[in-house]
């Protein structure tokens, strides 16, 4: 099973490396993740672990949710994920999934939704040039012409307008692994990631990692 | 900022890095890595701006080589940074000497020195 657990994404910062080379990297408070349940071809049709992260109130858990947490022996957690495996997984309920897992993996991939940017015109949306912002322009921001005429007689489906942008589930490939801290529940990975500081994110081994090795 | 990033870059802050300001002459010794051998480097002159806070911090130092200006980035708390030699004192007025960049010459070099400043304060 390619280990998967859940985190929250603290921020952006720099650090010295062992070449002494300043690097950006994401601070992702990632684990421990109880498995909550265990899924197998013969008993639900798949392969899966379903872990949790995060606290949550008694008070505004629902009782059959304080139940299915109290199966696995877990406390309640606020996020819960399902992580689909090829072969039926090692795992059982009740063990805890840590970032320590991650040592030794040069690189990860990490999924997290974006950040919400509303109703975004198409220069923002899709990177249209624009037009020119004086000497008589009134073409300033509009995305152009939205097609044909009689043929086909209407606009083609997919064509980029304005529209909500942003608050999409993304997924960045093959990012290196800087430092893991085992005691902190930390994992240092160099670059970006998506969503804002404090949203959830899905750390994951790279699965292209057996090419780029 | 975040305590839990403060935490993480606290132990890459070196102490011993606040001996220099804006203004002063400084030798930078560097270590340089060539294959195998490291050996050190020195860049001396003069501190003209330092930005940022805790391990984002640089700073800019600019010398006149072979009559080219040749300015040069540090960051701080850099691990490649052997030891700051403060040479000479200033008195600025500006926390940026940006201005050093429009001299020629002599001028180019030309701050208020410390000792200089003082002793003709003093007389007055």
């Amino acid at each position: 099973m390619n280990t998967t657990i859940i985190g929250k994404k603290i921020g952006m910062t720099q650090i010295f490396n062992e070449e002494n080379e300043l690097v950006p990297v994401t601070v992702i408070e990632a684990g421990p993740c109880p498995v909550l349940q265990v899924k197998t071809q013969e008993t639900d049709g798949y392969n899966a672990v379903q872990i949790g992260f995060g606290s949550r109130k008694e008070k505004n858990t629902s009782k059959a949710m304080q139940g299915h947490f109290k199966k696995a022996g877990a406390s309640i957690c606020s996020q819960l994920t399902e992580v689909r495996c090829e072969e039926a997984p090692e795992v059982q309920a009740g063990e805890q999934l840590t970032v320590a897992a991650f040592e030794g993996v040069a690189k990860v991939d990490i999924i997290g939704d974006t950040k919400g940017r509303g109703f975004q015109g198409v220069v923002k949306r899709y990177g249209f040039a624009g037009g020119p912002a004086s000497h008589g322009s009134m073409f300033h921001r509009r995305g152009g012409s939205y097609g044909n005429c009689q043929w086909p007689g209407h606009v083609w489906p997919g064509k980029k307008m304005p529209g909500r942008f942003g608050n999409h589930r993304r997924t960045v490939q093959n990012l290196k692994v800087v430092k893991i801290d085992a005691e902190k529940n930390l994992i240092l990975v160099k670059g970006s990631i998506p969503g804002a500081n404090g949203s959830t994110v899905l750390v994951r081994g790279s699965i292209k990692r057996k090419k780029s090795a | 900022m975040n305590s839990i990033i403060n935490e993480i870059t606290a132990d890459q802050l070196k102490d011993d890095r606040s001996n220099f300001k804006v203004g002063d002459g400084v030798r930078v010794h560097t270590r340089v890595r060539e294959g195998n051998k490291e050996r050190i480097q020195v860049f001396a002159g003069i501190v003209i701006a330092r930005k940022g806070s805790g391990i984002h911090e640089t700073f800019t130092v600019r010398r006149i080589s072979f009559g080219e200006g040749v300015e040069r980035v540090f960051p701080v708390h850099s691990p490649n940074i052997e030891k700051i030699e403060v040479d000479r004192e200033s008195v600025t007025m500006r926390a940026r000497m940006y201005y050093l960049r429009d001299r020629i010459g002599k001028a180019a070099n030309k701050v208020k020195e410390k000792r200089l400043y003082e002793a003709t304060k003093a007389a007055k």
